[in-house]
């Protein structure tokens, strides 16, 4: 009986201690050592840490072991009545307080290094959305929306048949990345515009809450060029597990060429809600903005999720009048997930994905509503 | 009501139980008919909790949605929180309490039997109305056991239905834990000096200060959470001037202690258990108390640990980073000790020292996991991961509930009068033990590795440690119900009868009556002969 007790407890304390040997990188079992200065200073206070509590384990559970085999009732040994022992009692007060100081210390200074965020060479600001991320380049006047890659999004429906091994980096793929520049100090200003969620890859080394009301602020200096990917890390509703993060670094250079190429972008989305648009035209680009943003809730063919995410077929506010029905998707609902797409999506997008509402799914209201009408409401 | 209390006394047995179902049951005010009520209720719950773990592993057991919506998953994360803390582990723990503090300390009962009753009876309507909330129309609450606004206020109109059932157990919790303090301060046997009591009896003394002062807070939270839901408040909402970060300042001023809560009691049961079966007394009984007593105070100043990335500044971060790592001081005094009191013992390995032992080293493990999150830059990655969610439930599975076993199996012989079948228990033991460690140990790695808790699908390179975790999690869930069975036959088919004092190095008052406990025990007090008490070598 003891025997057996005392190999099972042997062979889990051998697992722990290959847990904590080399085996963890190869496996990714292990934190990662990540690209930027602070990711490597986490892991360095993790495995610091991490080795401090494997030999305390080996000490104390060592000495239970060896009691628990030499100190048991069938080899016939007579109990010690002691109960006390001050030397003992305040050597494993005070060595534990000793451990504890010299943990705090390199501890304190990783923090206070994370939290300098003077000095930075460029500002993102970050808002969280049910259940994407906008990224706003502050500087560069470059902003954009990042949710789930289709592909992603269309293997993860309940019964889509789609095997996630067939998917390139399921679930933690995006329809279009953060791009970053290298050896830049980054500024990170993080907020939310619904729920609670959580930025966080963890090749940067730290998560920050995205908080409605709140901005936070966190910084980056990611030293390879690459792919980092992440997730959401706050509960924040149905998909929550749904929201990945996606981060490619690039040379300054290829940066810089990036970012002249979203502008070049934007001006031309700008000029195109200047136009009017054709019906087809409407409903082409809506069925795709639908997917991307409203499917999510409402469901690929309307019906949505009743009561909380309510059914767009034959709705009263999809079929009635326009500026109503315009009005609740610039502006919102508060405190439902229904988002205010006007300061979300362009006009177009926002136009585009009206109409196909308003004449898909069986509504047939002929509404073509134009980009034009989404500004003029955005002004009140 | 005067024709039942004729009936009664006609046919009362010796020991004057009550005869009517009823009676006996719903209006009993007998500390040990509470205690077995509350013991069967936290089973019940122990099981559909459990059963929601399992929907929980099924669904997680491959990448990709099989089973559930994403919805109905978060729906299940929450409910088997909530059903497990408040449904499982407190009243167990108060149902140990109502059981054996009377007996431990010559009381003949609790000090206020009918709140002892209608502190248990609020129960089952509070769960009944938490359960109920699965079949609305707005589904159960959503957004995890600490209900974080804006996201907990998105759910439906069932939101209700669930601060109410807490309200309810919140008040449930505050009389049981007055009771439990009147009962200690004013019932104890002449010479059973504050000093002498068992220390399951100081834990739970303890215990009771911290459910009386943070409960009421939970209860402020979730009133505000209601007013904010219902009535146009703003406390939590930032567009009204609200704040929603204050919420998760409130809740884990509240859930901090509330976890201590759940693994204070633990400590006093192993540290019953461990000098019964090592034959000693147990090791520095004085500092025991006070390592508890300094583990409550710190539980009050801690709370922000569970919230560094919501961005406090950076004094803020480093007190409550120095404040958390204190805890590992009475904590590790507390595991010392332990392993003290076997030390040149003369042991044996009954199946409820094989639960206590296991605590010992689980536990403690779980305990490493909770120093390296308090280091808050490695906490910045650790958090919201299943690093995290490794850490609570060694804490809580293989502490507070490997607790409540070892303790169902130590006493179930004085409660029934029989003796469970030893080999079955040892199994029952084995079977959970590996199977716990399969369960929790793999998803260390996938914290580490970058998965974030709460989701209902994973990227595809968690899936093997998943898939580990699920089958410990089928096969942990299944040994429960082993267990149940082990447990029914004790009670009502075991043929071996256990003795007054059940167990050879036994010692403490519950010992010195006989086996099954009749209905009423120190109906005079007992005169305490040092010997028999586990901290009679103090003076």
């Amino acid at each position: 009986m003891l025997n057996k007790a005392l190999n099972s407890r042997l062979t889990w304390l051998v697992g722990l201690l290959a847990f904590a040997g080399t085996a963890m990188a190869d496996y990714g079992l292990n934190m990662t050592e990540g690209v930027t200065p602070f990711s490597a200073e986490v892991y360095e206070l993790h495995m610091i840490i991490l080795w401090i509590c494997v030999v305390i384990g080996i000490g104390v559970f060592g000495a239970m072991f060896y009691s628990m085999y030499a100190h048991r009732k069938s080899r016939g040994v007579e109990p010690a009545q002691f109960s006390h022992s001050t030397l003992a009692e305040v050597l494993w007060t005070v060595v534990p307080i000793a451990i504890l100081v010299v943990m705090a210390i390199p501890a304190t200074r990783v923090l206070i290094f994370m939290e300098q965020t003077t000095d930075a060479e460029m500002t993102v600001k970050i808002t969280g959305y049910q259940w994407k991320w906008k990224y706003e380049y502050m500087e560069d006047g470059v902003e954009f929306i990042s949710s789930l890659h289709p592909d992603s999004n269309a293997a993860r429906q309940v019964g889509s048949d789609i095997d996630p091994a067939t998917v390139e980096n399921y679930l933690l793929d995006v329809d279009k990345p953060l791009v970053l520049p290298t050896n830049t100090k980054v500024r990170f200003l993080i907020t939310s515009d619904d729920v609670i969620h959580a930025w966080w890859v963890p090749a940067l080394g730290w998560k920050r809450d995205a908080i409605p009301g709140f901005i936070n602020e966190a910084w980056t200096e990611i030293n390879e060029p690459g792919t980092y990917r992440g997730q959401c890390a706050e509960l924040c509703g149905k998909d929550h597990g749904f929201m990945p993060i996606v981060v490619v670094a690039k040379s300054p250079e290829e940066y810089a060429a990036w970012v002249a190429e979203q502008q070049g972008d934007a001006v031309a989305e700008t000029e195109a809600a200047q136009r009017e648009w054709s019906f087809d035209e409407l409903m082409d680009r809506g069925s795709d903005v639908y997917a991307a943003q409203c499917a999510a809730c409402h469901k690929p063919d309307g019906t949505g999720l009743p009561p909380a995410f309510p059914s767009l077929a034959s709705s009263a506010v999809a079929t009635g009048p326009v500026d109503a029905h315009i009005d609740l998707v610039v502006n919102g609902r508060p405190g439902t997930a229904m988002q205010a797409f006007g300061n979300l999506l362009s006009d177009v997008d926002v136009a585009a994905a009206l109409t196909y509402t308003r004449n898909a799914f069986g509504n047939e209201t002929g509404d073509a509503v134009q980009p034009k009408q989404i500004a003029d409401a955005k002004r009140g | 009501m005067s024709v039942t209390a004729t009936e009664l006394d006609h046919h009362d047995d010796h020991d004057h139980k009550p005869s009517g179902f009823l009676d006996r049951w719903l209006f009993s005010t007998n500390h040990k008919d509470i205690g077995t009520l509350y013991l069967v209720f936290s089973l019940v719950m122990f099981l559909i909790g459990g059963s929601m773990a399992m929907i929980i592993r099924a669904e997680l057991f491959q990448p990709g949605l099989q089973l559930v919506q994403p919805d109905f998953f978060n729906q299940m994360t929450t409910m088997h929180a909530l059903v497990m803390i408040f449904g499982a582990v407190m009243p167990a723990f108060v149902g140990l309490a109502n059981w054996m503090i009377p007996m431990m300390i010559g009381a003949p009962d609790m000090a206020l039997p009918r709140m002892n009753n209608w502190s248990f009876w609020l129960l089952p309507f509070a769960f009944a109305m938490l359960l109920s909330t699965l079949f609305m129309d707005s589904g159960a609450p959503a957004a995890g056991w600490t209900l974080y606004p804006p996201l907990s206020l998105q759910g439906g109109n069932s939101f209700a239905f669930v601060i109410f059932a807490i309200h309810l157990m919140g008040i449930s919790s505050i009389m049981g834990a007055i009771n439990i303090i009147a009962t200690i301060l004013n019932m104890r046997a002449p010479g059973m000096n504050l000093l002498k009591m068992p220390l399951f009896v100081w834990t739970w003394l303890i215990t009771a200060f911290l459910l009386i002062a943070v409960m009421p807070v939970l209860a402020g939270a979730v009133t505000m959470l209601l007013t904010d839901k219902f009535f146009a408040t703003s406390f939590f909402n930032a567009a009204g001037g609200g704040d929603p970060v204050m919420f998760q300042h409130i809740f884990w001023f509240f859930g901090h202690p509330e976890v201590y809560i759940m693994i204070l009691p633990a400590f006093g049961i192993v540290s019953e258990i461990i000098p019964t079966f090592a034959r000693k007394p147990l090791f520095g009984y004085v500092s025991m108390v006070y390592a508890t007593a300094s583990i409550a105070f710190l539980s009050f100043i801690v709370w922000a640990h569970h919230m560094f990335t919501v961005g406090m500044p950076l004094g803020g971060e480093l007190y409550f980073m120095y404040a958390t790592m204190l805890i590992a001081v009475p904590t590790g005094v507390k595991v010392f000790n332990w392993v003290s009191t076997m030390w040149r013992g003369a042991m044996t390995f009954e199946t409820p020292m094989l639960w206590a032992l296991a605590f010992v080293i689980l536990f403690t493990i779980g305990g490493f996991s909770g120093l390296m999150l308090a280091i808050v830059p490695a906490d910045f990655q650790y958090h919201d991961t299943y690093f995290v969610v490794a850490h609570f439930h060694y804490v809580l599975v293989t502490g507070a509930i490997f607790a409540i076993i070892a303790g169902v199996y130590y006493w179930l012989p004085k409660w029934t009068g029989n003796m469970y079948n030893e080999t079955w228990a040892k199994i029952h033991f084995w079977w959970s033990v590996i199977s716990v460690n399969v369960l929790f140990f793999p998803q260390h790695f996938l914290g580490l590795a970058g998965m974030p808790r709460r989701i209902p699908d994973y990227s595809v390179q968690f899936t093997e440690f998943n898939q580990w975790s699920s089958i410990g999690g089928f096969a942990f869930g299944l040994a429960q119900v082993f267990f149940a069975i082990i447990l029914i036959h004790a009670c009502y088919y075991s043929k071996k009868k256990a003795a007054a004092q059940s167990w050879e190095g036994a010692k403490g008052l519950e010992w010195t009556i006989p086996s099954p406990a009749p209905h009423h025990t120190f109906s005079t007090p007992p005169k305490i002969n040092k010997d028999q008490l586990a901290a009679g070598h103090l003076d």
